[in-house]
């Protein structure tokens, strides 16, 4: 479990980061959402010691990470980059070298990712020479070739076709079922309902939400009802205290106090209910509604 | 929750880190062609000018010249000729129809005693080489001709500066493809900043001192070859000096290259970021030639720490140095070195992850 407590940043006189405590848990994917300049970035990087906040602490099992443990971490940064005059897998190899893993034991480790990338056969390529999407799986092998402990990742899944996205996915589902926390950012909203146990919203540099994905959408399911019938339901707009957001003819999604929906259910049973239940919203409401 | 299984990376010592950072440097440079080639293209200059060199300082190629019986020991003990004995007159005189020689010596019944027979141009040199002068006597003689200490002044000064700018430029140019590509993001969180440019600074300094040592070993071999044994040992030592000089030198010199060009983040910027330290570099080439026969030029320079590695070799050549001296020089470089180093390395970690306009040099250095 990674956990951070009260982070703030500021640049200049601008508040990046404001507060900011959450938690990553091991085993599961973790999706960091939040719109431009909203501040994943610059959590990412106080995650991984390349910037220091102004306040707050970064813990992993209760103890303050250091360099000793950030090199069990991987990172996939936002502005992607390798060196372009190196071979596919000499450099990652080498990054894995960096942090730590003997000569074979890189070796491997890389022919072993970079087939499950389907990037074997771009192996002894100059990076410089990979369509920008092969660039990236390799990039996203230079994070994992040292099996981490954490793995952080800013948008791997930007800029990738959906076979990519899918090969991609699994890597990352396999890392976290060896044990990994896995925190990843993207604007991919459905991806991250897909793939993600657990979900951070962040805003304007607080954090508006963050849990596991269905507490998230139970607690966001507020007094939104979906009622289905078989007969109309030209009725449900005159019912004071019921706003109609969406309706197809014997079916409405609707907003009303459970009192409300008390009495809408009790009138629907009259109409021959097929179903009434409270609204459970989609990643991407929870996102609009928990952002505002 | 069980730890991730699988092989766990082994903490990395930071000496580790800088051997896997320095190595990579060399082998990327021994793959680039712009490498090879100037590094070639040195050397050849180097060769060229010790060739030149070389001929500058003799008075031009032996002449062939042929003798009978009774001249033989005309040319005898005379410097710059190459002999043939021929058995009659009519013999020399065809060899030198031949064009095998350029003249020939011939019993004659003037005063002197022997003539010169030539083709259709007297042949001046022999001539002088013959002609009796009176023995001359120097009440303060020079060690060295004037020439000669102008092409080893240019040899110091032209390997300082080209080896200097290339693999000043080698260390700017990473420092700045690490930050152009981003990649450095990724290796700032594996190892820290300081292992990064240790291991930086030592690779391009091996292959600095791999190329500085190849082109003593060429220049000494070049002088052995072109016969001039006297020079060699004149200049074995300030050679082996300049190459301990230099390569403390170009630490300090590989340190200020890498902080100036971690300020920017792209490569059109290098030149403009380390203008200062190329024009820092250049001083003590263009120094070293114009004040060649400066004394007191050249003493300031034997000591100031950028421009001793060629002004100290060159004091020595001179005979101008004392034995204490180059040891006083080269500890004054290893403090300034080890001063540059803590400067540098500061600047250079406080801007390596800023991206965008150019850090300035203070800023970098207070935060
Ligand atoms: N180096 C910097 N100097 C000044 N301000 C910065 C710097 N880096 C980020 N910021 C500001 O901090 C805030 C958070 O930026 P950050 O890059 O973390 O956002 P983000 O969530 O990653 O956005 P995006 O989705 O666009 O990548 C933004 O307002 C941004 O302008
Ligand atoms: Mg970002």
């Amino acid at each position: 479990m990674l956990t951070l407590t009260g982070i703030t940043k500021t640049y200049g006189d601008r508040r990046a980061l404001d507060d900011v405590s959450f938690g990553i848990e091991r085993g599961r994917l973790t999706g960091f959402v939040g719109a431009n300049g909203a501040g994943k970035t610059t959590t990412m990087r106080i995650l991984l010691g390349l910037l220091v906040p102004d306040g707050g602490t970064v813990e992993q099992d209760g103890m303050v990470v250091g360099a000793d443990q950030r090199r069990r971490f991987g990172y996939m940064p936002e502005e992607r980059g390798l060196y372009p005059k190196m071979k596919v897998a000499e450099q990652i190899e080498y990054l894995g070298r960096l942090r730590g893993m003997g000569k074979r034991s890189a070796a491997s480790a890389t022919a072993e990712l970079l087939e499950r990338l389907g990037l074997s056969e771009r192996a002894g390529d100059l990076v410089e020479k990979l369509s920008l999407g092969n660039q990236q799986r390799a990039q996203i092998a230079a994070a994992l070739v040292h099996d981490p402990d954490v793995l952080v990742l800013d948008e791997p899944f930007s800029g990738l076709d959906p076979l990519a996205v899918d090969s991609v996915a699994g890597v990352l589902s396999d890392a976290a079922a060896r044990g990994a926390s896995v925190l990843f950012s993207s604007h991919q909203l459905e991806l991250v309902e897909r793939l993600c146990q657990d979900i951070v919203v962040i805003a304007g540099g607080t954090i508006r939400a963050s849990g596991s994905a269905d507490a998230l959408r139970d607690q966001n399911a507020g007094s939104r009802f979906e009622l289905l019938v078989r007969q109309d339901l030209e009725w449900l707009s005159a019912v004071d205290g019921v706003r109609i957001l969406q309706a197809r003819p014997g079916w409405a999604l609707f907003e009303a106090s459970p009192e409300t929906a008390q009495r809408v259910l009790e009138r629907a049973i009259g109409s021959g209910v097929v179903s009434f239940a409270p609204h459970r919203p989609s990643l991407t409401e929870v996102f609009r509604e928990v952002v505002q | 929750m069980s730890a991730p299984s699988g092989e766990r990376a082994r903490l990395l010592p930071f000496r580790s880190a800088v051997a896997l950072v320095a190595s990579r440097e060399i082998r990327m440079a021994l793959r680039s062609k712009a490498f090879l080639i100037s590094t070639g293209i040195l050397m050849l200059a180097v060769l060229a000018s010790i060739v030149i060199g070389g001929f500058a300082s003799r008075s031009g190629s032996d002449t062939a010249v042929a003798v009978v019986a009774e001249t033989s020991s005309i040319v005898d003990g005379v410097d710059g000729l190459t002999v043939t004995s021929a058995d009659s007159e009519s013999d020399a005189e065809q060899l030198v129809r031949d064009g095998k020689v350029s003249a020939a010596v011939l019993p004659s019944d003037e005063p002197l005693g022997y003539r010169i027979v030539a083709l259709d141009e007297s042949p001046g040199s022999l001539v002088q080489r013959l002609s009796v002068s009176p023995s001359v006597e120097l009440l303060t003689p020079s060690q060295q001709d004037g020439a000669l200490v102008y092409f080893v002044a240019l040899g110091f000064g032209l390997v300082f500066f080209m080896s200097s700018i290339t693999f000043g430029s080698a260390i700017a140019q990473s420092v700045v493809e690490e930050k152009q590509t981003r990649v450095v993001e990724i290796l700032l969180s594996a190892i820290p900043a300081r292992a990064l440019l240790a291991g930086k600074v030592i690779g391009n300094s091996v292959l600095a001192f791999g190329q500085i040592v190849a082109i003593a070993l060429l220049a000494s071999v070049g002088i052995a070859i072109n016969g001039a044994g006297s020079l060699l040992s004149a200049i074995g030592a300030p050679i082996v000096w300049f190459v301990v000089f230099f390569t403390v030198g170009f630490v300090l010199l590989a340190a200020l290259f890498a902080a100036t060009a971690a300020t920017v983040s792209r490569q059109q910027d290098v030149a403009t970021a380390t203008a200062p330290v190329t024009t820092l570099v250049m001083i003590p080439y263009l120094a070293i030639l114009f004040f060649t026969s400066n004394e007191a030029v050249l003493t300031v320079m034997s000591y100031v720490p950028f421009s001793s590695p060629v002004g100290m070799p060159m004091r020595l050549y001179l005979g101008q140095a004392q034995w204490w001296e180059p040891l006083l020089s080269l500890a004054i470089v290893i403090a300034s070195t080890v001063v540059v180093i803590a400067v540098g390395a500061r600047i250079y970690e406080n801007s390596l992850l800023r991206m965008g306009s150019k850090v300035s040099l203070r800023a970098a250095y207070k935060r």
